[in-house]
């Protein structure tokens, strides 16, 4: 046990570069394992974060601007989407890299880029954007009609249609969705370190460490199911937080019509 | 859905059934991207020091072989698992490798890594440092060159192009694959110390395979002899030491 | 007209550079992402109806089964069970094939580090043609994906089967149908129309999600792409060139985004006769457009 504590003291921040330079190299105890394939979940929950976060914003504004009448407003944002979703994120990794990587010949302000912390992240964000853009977008278009009206009736109008009506409602039949999208969002952010981007001094995700421990135990069995643990955790947790915003956006239902929407046929990715 | 895996399982069953043989095939595996040592040519074959040397063991030992290519990566684990019989990768013989796979007699000298940098670049030994993850080279610039940062790609011609597009100062790899490079473009340079790491380039087997092993040793041994593998040596790795 | 590449220039350089036989084994591969699309889609639309069906079965045991299947699998991102499953796989039908072919053979099956099972028992033969071996690695590829995306399949066809009236479950009921009568009968004929939408996102994620051969050791439309698109040094190639994988991955994406474009066409198609006649936004609009 206590042992196992020096090895979280020495391995618990190793993704970040913190605590013992060398990795393990031998004799592989189970709670090395789990420290730092621990440890690389730090990465996984930074970019899932970072990119669902700031994501939200760009998708509600991809969805309303493909949902424009303007045509050089639709436009630009239907491709958008359409380039992000239509295409593999892996491929899309690949390429990022390499797009970076002229870039970064071009001008220097670049040369940040092609690192996994802020080129990987850029990807990860237009990805999700891209991906809710969709969600929010099929939700903007299914909002009962009844419910414009409504606002009508009542003489709002602009800004305060939106925001008091349109908005909430397209959030409300969105989010199961959603909630499938940020977890997706999360388990993709495993691909990073599996793409073009390099991992610098051993530093790397939770999937990054345990295809370590994979290659040098050659034991699949041990380190793949650590992974899963932590991310079966991470799912619950966001599970339980997008069920927790899900339950405020329905608050106003009656009972039974609440249960109901969880179990709409979700629209996965 | 259970009844679908046993069936499935059934099948697997009768298939292998119906063509019984015996074991006579070997299976080589190389990586396919480290020339000169291993790479796949214009006609999509493997090709290079490897694959005329392996084809001449083979000869030698009796035995029919096929190449296949694996990822380096997983390239000991699918040794190990039985996906194929032999590496024949420009894998360097090292203690940790020993414990888990055997290797047969060294079929190079010692083969000395070294520094590419750009042409003109100053002392690079505090800098970033590619390599190839999962090699000598990448466990050397972590426990040995305590100023350095590794940047690891899972290929080695990408490790090479860090340096090119100055992701990294310089790449530590094999110096019998950087000479080609150095020699076609006049912008690189090999530069600092060479090191020596690792003890010569051997064919990996499972260590329950000790018949192969043997043939395979005593095919090197007759090479060696009649100098058919010096000749293989500088035919493909300009400057390497011969036996 | 190839058989001296450094004499040609501009065009017919480029013209035989793309036709070596080492492209031939990209244009190749596309080939195997489509074989592989062609084989999961079904293959997994299996699995999941047998794990949905699993799921709401009314013996617990099976039940339970059916929702940890579902759940784990979702839960866990899918290039760790790629990089789990293909070794699992293989280890398991060769465990079983060695239990059966040889029981006689003496020693365990994992000595130290080697997984050991007799010459028999290997999958495939060892001596088999460089053909079977691309073969059963491909299968194992097509189990593995099938697992995969047959979870999500599963949870669309589950969602589905929730989705249809209870009413018509009821009327169903009231006829003197019994249980298995009314799954068959009612219940699978009906979802279909709740789970088009679902499914044939699926689609559009089965088809981005074939990148992830690469991992799984086919030489996929990435390993040719990486492979040919690095630097070639004039020493070992006719067809010398600079870090051209830029251009390989671009044309990748061109790929994809054609595929998915197409698709979309197809499903879109498809879908507007579904959403005719709702009382949606969409619905909304398209009686507008009508009158």
């Amino acid at each position: 046990m206590n042992e196992c504590f020096q090895t979280l003291m020495d391995y618990g921040l190793r993704s970040q570069g913190i605590g013992e330079k060398l990795l393990p190299r031998s004799d592989f105890t189970l709670c090395q394992q789990f420290v730092l394939i621990g440890s690389g979940m730090t990465w996984n929950i930074y970019f899932g974060v970072v990119a669902v976060f700031a994501g939200f914003f760009l998708a509600t504004a991809l969805a309303l601007g493909k949902g424009s009448r303007h045509l050089w407003i639709r436009k630009p944002s239907e491709w958008f989407i359409f380039v992000f979703r239509g295409s593999p994120l892996f491929v899309q990794f690949f390429f990022a890299y390499f797009l970076f990587l002229s870039l970064k010949q071009a001008h220097p302000a670049f040369s940040p880029f092609t690192s996994a912390w802020l080129g990987a992240l850029v990807v990860l964000f237009f990805n999700t954007s891209a991906y809710s853009a969709e969600i929010f977008y099929g939700a903007l278009q299914s909002i009962p009609k009844g419910d414009i009206e409504a606002a009508d009736a009542y003489g709002m109008s602009g800004w305060p249609r939106f925001r008091r009506v349109i908005w909430p409602t397209m959030l409300r039949l969105a989010w199961p969705s959603y909630t499938n999208e940020a977890i997706f969002m999360f388990q993709s952010t495993t691909l990073v370190f599996f793409s073009g981007f390099p991992a610098t001094q051993q530093r790397g995700d939770a999937l990054y460490y345990a295809n370590y421990f994979a290659d040098k135990t050659f034991n699949p069995f041990i380190p793949y199911p650590i992974l899963a643990m932590y991310f079966i955790l991470l799912t619950l947790l966001v599970i339980w937080g997008y069920g927790a915003v899900n339950r405020y956006l329905n608050r106003h239902l009656p009972q039974e019509r609440r249960s109901r929407l969880t179990f709409r046929p979700n629209v996965i990715r | 859905m259970k009844k679908l895996i046993l069936s499935a399982a059934v099948l697997a069953l009768t298939a292998g059934l119906a063509m019984a043989e015996s074991h006579t095939t070997v299976r080589l595996a190389t990586e396919g991207a480290y020339p000169p040592y291993n790479f796949i040519n214009d006609k999509g074959e493997v090709d290079g020091f490897e694959r005329e040397l392996g084809d001449e063991l083979c000869k030698r030992a009796e035995l029919t072989c096929t190449w296949s290519t694996n990822e380096w990566d997983s390239i000991i684990p699918n040794l190990v698992s039985g996906n194929y019989d032999v590496i024949i990768a420009g894998m360097s013989i090292t203690e940790e490798r020993s414990q888990v796979i055997s290797f047969s007699e060294p079929y190079t000298q010692p083969d000395p890594s070294a520094f590419m940098t750009k042409a003109g670049a100053g002392d690079v030994m505090s800098g970033t440092i590619a390599a190839q993850s999962g090699t000598i080279q990448a466990a050397y610039v972590t426990a040995d060159m305590p100023g350095a940062t590794l940047l690891e790609f899972a290929t080695a011609d990408e490790s090479v192009a860090a340096v090119k597009n100055g992701e990294a100062d310089a790449v530590l790899a094999d110096k019998a694959t950087l000479v080609p490079i150095v020699e076609a473009d006049s912008e690189l340079a090999i530069s600092g110390d060479e090191v020596l790491i690792g003890g010569g380039v051997g064919l990996g087997m499972r260590q329950s395979d000790t018949e192969l092993k043997a043939k395979f040793d005593a095919a090197i041994e007759s090479m060696k002899a009649d100098g058919s593998l010096n000749a293989l040596i500088t035919k493909w790795l300009p400057g390497a030491a011969t036996f | 007209m190839c058989s001296d590449p450094s004499a040609l220039h501009g065009f017919s350089w480029l013209a035989c550079y793309l036709t070596t036989a080492k492209h031939m084994g990209l244009y190749w591969s596309f080939g195997t992402v489509l074989l592989l699309l062609a084989i999961t889609a079904p293959t997994a639309l299996l699995f999941g109806f047998g794990g949905a069906s699993a799921a709401r079965s009314r013996f617990a045991p099976l039940r339970w089964f059916g929702k940890a299947y579902i759940a784990l699998v979702r839960g866990v991102p899918d290039i760790a069970f790629f990089l789990f499953f293909v070794i699992a796989l293989d280890q398991g039908i060769e465990y079983v094939r060695h239990l059966f072919l040889c029981p006689s053979t003496d020693g365990p099956v994992r000595q130290g580090n080697d997984f050991i099972v007799c010459a028999a028992a290997k999958m495939p033969l060892g001596n088999s043609p460089q053909w079977v071996h691309e073969t059963y690695g491909f299968s194992l590829a097509v189990i593995t994906f099938a697992i995969v995306y047959g979870a999500f399949a599963a949870n669309v066809l589950f969602g589905a089967m929730t989705a249809v009236p209870r009413g018509q479950l009821e009327t169903a009921e009231a006829y003197g149908m019994s249980h298995r009568q009314t799954f068959w009968r009612v219940l699978v004929p009906q979802m279909w129309v709740y789970a088009l939408p679902g499914l044939s996102n699926l689609w559009m994620v089965l088809i981005k999600a074939t990148p992830l051969l690469f991992l799984l050791g086919v030489e996929d439309i990435v390993y040719w792409a990486r492979e040919l698109g690095g630097s070639k040094t004039p020493n070992y190639t006719d067809y010398p060139h600079g870090d051209w994988r830029m251009w390989y991955f671009f044309f990748l994406l061109v790929f994809y985004l054609s595929f998915t474009r197409l698709s979309e066409l197809v499903l879109n198609r498809i879908m507007a006769k579904l959403t005719f006649g709702q009382a949606t936004a969409a619905g909304e609009k398209q009686r507008r457009a009508a009158a």
